[in-house]
Protein backbone atom coordinates (compact mmCIF):
# COMPACT_ATOMS: atom_id res chain seq x y z
CA UNK A 1 0.00 0.00 0.00
CA UNK A 2 1.00 3.58 -0.56
CA UNK A 3 2.92 4.81 2.51
CA UNK A 4 1.36 8.26 2.34
CA UNK A 5 -2.12 6.73 2.16
CA UNK A 6 -1.39 4.46 5.11
CA UNK A 7 -0.25 7.44 7.14
CA UNK A 8 -3.43 9.32 6.37
CA UNK A 9 -5.53 6.29 7.27
CA UNK A 10 -3.77 5.98 10.62
CA UNK A 11 -4.33 9.65 11.32
CA UNK A 12 -8.01 9.31 10.44
CA UNK A 13 -8.41 6.23 12.65
CA UNK A 14 -6.93 8.14 15.58
CA UNK A 15 -9.28 11.05 15.07
CA UNK A 16 -12.38 8.86 14.76
CA UNK A 17 -11.32 7.01 17.92
CA UNK A 18 -10.97 10.27 19.78
CA UNK A 19 -14.33 11.54 18.55
CA UNK A 20 -16.08 8.33 19.52
CA UNK A 21 -14.56 8.37 22.98
CA UNK A 22 -15.65 11.95 23.48
CA UNK A 23 -19.29 11.18 22.79
CA UNK A 24 -19.93 8.09 24.88
CA UNK A 25 -23.49 7.26 25.88
CA UNK A 26 -22.58 8.45 29.34
CA UNK A 27 -23.74 11.20 31.69
CA UNK A 28 -21.53 12.94 34.24
CA UNK A 29 -23.06 15.08 36.95
CA UNK A 30 -21.11 17.22 39.39
CA UNK A 31 -23.38 17.44 42.42
CA UNK A 32 -22.28 20.25 44.68
CA UNK A 33 -25.57 21.31 46.32
CA UNK A 34 -26.75 19.64 49.47
CA UNK A 35 -30.37 20.76 49.21
CA UNK A 36 -33.02 18.07 49.22
CA UNK A 37 -34.68 19.36 46.03
CA UNK A 38 -31.40 19.42 44.12
CA UNK A 39 -30.33 15.95 45.27
CA UNK A 40 -33.79 14.72 44.25
CA UNK A 41 -33.45 16.28 40.80
CA UNK A 42 -30.00 14.74 40.35
CA UNK A 43 -31.25 11.29 41.35
CA UNK A 44 -34.40 11.39 39.18
CA UNK A 45 -32.38 12.43 36.11
CA UNK A 46 -29.73 9.79 36.85
CA UNK A 47 -32.28 7.01 37.24
CA UNK A 48 -34.11 8.01 34.05
CA UNK A 49 -30.79 7.96 32.17
CA UNK A 50 -29.67 4.65 33.67
CA UNK A 51 -33.07 3.11 32.86
CA UNK A 52 -32.30 4.02 29.24
CA UNK A 53 -28.94 2.22 29.51
CA UNK A 54 -26.90 5.41 29.66
CA UNK A 55 -23.88 5.02 31.90
CA UNK A 56 -24.21 7.46 34.82
CA UNK A 57 -21.33 8.80 36.89
CA UNK A 58 -22.08 11.09 39.81
CA UNK A 59 -19.41 13.21 41.39
CA UNK A 60 -20.40 14.32 44.90
CA UNK A 61 -18.63 17.35 46.24
CA UNK A 62 -18.93 20.03 48.91
CA UNK A 63 -22.43 20.43 50.43
CA UNK A 64 -23.68 17.34 48.58
CA UNK A 65 -21.56 15.16 50.89
CA UNK A 66 -24.25 15.57 53.58
CA UNK A 67 -26.53 13.43 51.42
CA UNK A 68 -24.02 10.58 51.64
CA UNK A 69 -23.74 10.55 55.43
CA UNK A 70 -25.10 7.51 57.20
CA UNK A 71 -26.99 8.65 60.33
CA UNK A 72 -26.28 5.31 62.00
CA UNK A 73 -22.53 5.66 61.64
CA UNK A 74 -20.05 7.96 63.34
CA UNK A 75 -16.33 8.54 63.11
CA UNK A 76 -13.75 8.86 65.86
CA UNK A 77 -10.67 11.07 66.11
CA UNK A 78 -12.10 14.30 64.67
CA UNK A 79 -10.75 17.70 65.61
CA UNK A 80 -12.92 20.49 67.01
CA UNK A 81 -13.82 22.15 63.69
CA UNK A 82 -14.63 18.83 62.02
CA UNK A 83 -16.90 17.96 64.92
CA UNK A 84 -18.68 21.32 64.60
CA UNK A 85 -19.19 20.74 60.85
CA UNK A 86 -20.53 17.31 61.65
CA UNK A 87 -23.08 18.77 64.04
CA UNK A 88 -24.13 21.68 61.84
CA UNK A 89 -24.53 19.82 58.56
CA UNK A 90 -27.50 17.51 57.80
CA UNK A 91 -26.92 13.96 58.98
CA UNK A 92 -27.88 12.06 55.84
CA UNK A 93 -30.24 12.32 52.88
CA UNK A 94 -33.38 12.32 55.05
CA UNK A 95 -32.25 15.40 56.97
CA UNK A 96 -31.58 17.65 53.98
CA UNK A 97 -33.11 21.11 53.74
CA UNK A 98 -35.01 22.65 50.85
CA UNK A 99 -33.32 25.42 48.87
CA UNK A 100 -36.64 27.28 49.02
CA UNK A 101 -39.56 27.22 51.46
CA UNK A 102 -37.59 25.30 54.08
CA UNK A 103 -39.55 26.96 56.92
CA UNK A 104 -37.48 25.38 59.72
CA UNK A 105 -38.14 21.89 58.44
CA UNK A 106 -41.85 22.20 57.64
CA UNK A 107 -41.09 22.43 53.90
CA UNK A 108 -39.15 19.15 53.66
CA UNK A 109 -41.79 17.37 55.74
CA UNK A 110 -44.47 18.65 53.37
CA UNK A 111 -42.52 17.58 50.30
CA UNK A 112 -41.96 14.11 51.77
CA UNK A 113 -45.67 13.82 52.49
CA UNK A 114 -46.55 14.91 48.94
CA UNK A 115 -43.98 12.52 47.45
CA UNK A 116 -45.55 9.61 49.33
CA UNK A 117 -49.02 10.71 48.27
CA UNK A 118 -48.04 11.03 44.60
CA UNK A 119 -46.05 7.78 44.60
CA UNK A 120 -42.71 9.45 43.97
CA UNK A 121 -39.81 7.25 45.08
CA UNK A 122 -38.27 8.36 48.36
CA UNK A 123 -34.59 9.32 48.44
CA UNK A 124 -33.88 6.02 50.24
CA UNK A 125 -35.50 4.06 47.40
CA UNK A 126 -33.80 6.23 44.79
CA UNK A 127 -30.34 5.44 46.17
CA UNK A 128 -31.23 1.74 46.32
CA UNK A 129 -32.49 1.84 42.71
CA UNK A 130 -29.40 3.77 41.64
CA UNK A 131 -27.24 0.99 43.05
CA UNK A 132 -29.28 -1.65 41.23
CA UNK A 133 -28.89 0.24 37.95
CA UNK A 134 -25.13 0.49 38.34
CA UNK A 135 -24.97 4.25 38.79
CA UNK A 136 -21.49 5.15 40.02
CA UNK A 137 -20.87 7.57 42.86
CA UNK A 138 -17.49 9.21 43.18
CA UNK A 139 -16.76 11.28 46.25
CA UNK A 140 -14.50 14.30 46.17
CA UNK A 141 -11.60 13.51 48.48
CA UNK A 142 -10.72 17.16 48.91
CA UNK A 143 -14.24 18.08 50.12
CA UNK A 144 -14.10 15.17 52.56
CA UNK A 145 -10.96 16.57 54.16
CA UNK A 146 -12.21 20.13 54.03
CA UNK A 147 -15.41 19.34 55.88
CA UNK A 148 -13.81 16.82 58.15
CA UNK A 149 -15.89 13.84 57.01
CA UNK A 150 -14.44 10.37 57.30
CA UNK A 151 -15.05 7.40 55.01
CA UNK A 152 -16.44 5.29 57.84
CA UNK A 153 -19.40 7.64 58.36
CA UNK A 154 -20.68 7.48 54.76
CA UNK A 155 -23.42 5.22 53.38
CA UNK A 156 -22.90 1.71 52.04
CA UNK A 157 -23.31 1.85 48.27
CA UNK A 158 -22.24 -0.76 45.71
CA UNK A 159 -20.38 1.56 43.30
CA UNK A 160 -18.58 3.96 45.58
CA UNK A 161 -15.15 5.46 45.08
CA UNK A 162 -13.03 8.42 46.11
CA UNK A 163 -11.23 10.67 43.67
CA UNK A 164 -10.24 14.19 42.75
CA UNK A 165 -11.38 16.79 40.25
CA UNK A 166 -9.26 15.32 37.45
CA UNK A 167 -11.36 12.15 37.58
CA UNK A 168 -14.53 14.16 37.06
CA UNK A 169 -12.91 16.11 34.23
CA UNK A 170 -11.75 12.91 32.52
CA UNK A 171 -15.18 11.25 32.90
CA UNK A 172 -17.03 14.38 31.81
CA UNK A 173 -14.76 14.64 28.78
CA UNK A 174 -15.90 11.19 27.61
CA UNK A 175 -19.58 11.83 28.39
CA UNK A 176 -22.06 13.16 25.88
CA UNK A 177 -23.93 14.82 28.76
CA UNK A 178 -22.44 16.88 31.56
CA UNK A 179 -24.49 18.53 34.26
CA UNK A 180 -23.70 20.62 37.29
CA UNK A 181 -26.16 20.67 40.14
CA UNK B 1 -45.14 2.77 12.95
CA UNK B 2 -47.85 4.50 14.99
CA UNK B 3 -51.08 2.50 15.17
CA UNK B 4 -54.60 3.90 15.46
CA UNK B 5 -56.62 3.61 18.67
CA UNK B 6 -58.80 0.93 17.03
CA UNK B 7 -55.75 -1.12 16.04
CA UNK B 8 -54.21 -0.75 19.48
CA UNK B 9 -57.37 -1.96 21.20
CA UNK B 10 -57.21 -5.20 19.20
CA UNK B 11 -53.49 -5.77 19.56
CA UNK B 12 -52.27 -8.93 21.33
CA UNK B 13 -49.98 -8.01 24.19
CA UNK B 14 -47.35 -10.41 25.51
CA UNK B 15 -46.95 -8.41 28.70
CA UNK B 16 -48.95 -5.79 30.57
CA UNK B 17 -47.09 -3.61 33.04
CA UNK B 18 -49.17 -1.75 35.59
CA UNK B 19 -47.11 1.29 36.58
CA UNK B 20 -50.05 3.34 37.84
CA UNK B 21 -48.68 3.19 41.37
CA UNK B 22 -45.49 5.06 40.52
CA UNK B 23 -44.58 8.56 39.40
CA UNK B 24 -41.65 9.60 37.18
CA UNK B 25 -39.23 7.89 36.72
CA UNK B 26 -41.10 4.82 38.06
CA UNK B 27 -42.88 3.79 34.82
CA UNK B 28 -39.55 3.86 32.99
CA UNK B 29 -38.01 1.56 35.59
CA UNK B 30 -40.99 -0.80 35.33
CA UNK B 31 -40.65 -0.82 31.53
CA UNK B 32 -36.93 -1.55 31.75
CA UNK B 33 -37.54 -4.45 34.15
CA UNK B 34 -40.31 -5.93 32.02
CA UNK B 35 -38.65 -5.62 28.62
CA UNK B 36 -36.15 -8.32 29.58
CA UNK B 37 -38.95 -10.82 30.14
CA UNK B 38 -40.45 -10.67 26.62
CA UNK B 39 -39.22 -11.86 23.23
CA UNK B 40 -38.18 -9.76 20.24
CA UNK B 41 -41.29 -8.89 18.24
CA UNK B 42 -43.55 -9.13 21.29
CA UNK B 43 -45.79 -6.21 22.19
CA UNK B 44 -45.85 -4.75 25.68
CA UNK B 45 -48.35 -2.32 27.17
CA UNK B 46 -47.55 0.03 30.03
CA UNK B 47 -50.37 1.39 32.20
CA UNK B 48 -49.57 4.76 33.71
CA UNK B 49 -51.34 7.66 35.34
CA UNK B 50 -48.29 9.91 35.03
CA UNK B 51 -48.76 12.26 32.03
CA UNK B 52 -45.01 12.44 31.48
CA UNK B 53 -44.92 8.75 30.57
CA UNK B 54 -46.70 9.54 27.28
CA UNK B 55 -43.65 11.47 26.18
CA UNK B 56 -41.04 9.45 28.09
CA UNK B 57 -41.82 5.99 26.70
CA UNK B 58 -41.55 7.04 23.00
CA UNK B 59 -38.19 8.71 23.79
CA UNK B 60 -37.06 5.64 25.68
CA UNK B 61 -38.10 3.39 22.77
CA UNK B 62 -36.23 5.63 20.35
CA UNK B 63 -33.04 5.38 22.34
CA UNK B 64 -33.31 1.65 23.07
CA UNK B 65 -34.26 0.80 19.49
CA UNK B 66 -37.74 -0.49 20.31
CA UNK B 67 -40.81 0.45 18.30
CA UNK B 68 -43.32 2.81 19.88
CA UNK B 69 -46.84 1.97 18.71
CA UNK B 70 -48.99 4.65 20.36
CA UNK B 71 -51.14 5.25 23.39
CA UNK B 72 -54.79 4.86 24.34
CA UNK B 73 -56.56 6.99 26.95
CA UNK B 74 -58.57 5.14 29.56
CA UNK B 75 -60.53 6.49 32.49
CA UNK B 76 -57.97 8.31 34.67
CA UNK B 77 -54.95 6.60 33.17
CA UNK B 78 -53.61 5.54 29.78
CA UNK B 79 -51.95 2.63 28.05
CA UNK B 80 -48.74 2.99 26.09
CA UNK B 81 -47.85 0.31 23.53
CA UNK B 82 -44.45 -0.73 22.26
CA UNK B 83 -42.86 -3.57 20.34
CA UNK B 84 -39.55 -5.06 21.42
CA UNK B 85 -36.89 -4.97 18.70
Amino acid sequence: MDIEFEKQLDELKKRVNKLENNRKDQMSIAIVSGDMDKILAAMVISIAAAASDTKVKLFFSFWALSALRDPKKSAKGKDFISKMFGIMLPRGRNKLKLSNMNMVGIGPAMIKYLMRKQNVLSLDKMFKTAGELGIEITVCEMSMNLMGFKKEELIDYPFFSYAGAATFVADANESSMQLFI
Amino acid sequence: MIMTTEELKNVVVAKSVDARGTACPGPLLEAKKAIGTIKVGDIMEILSADEGTKSDIPKWCGKQGHEYLGSVDENGYFKVYMKKK
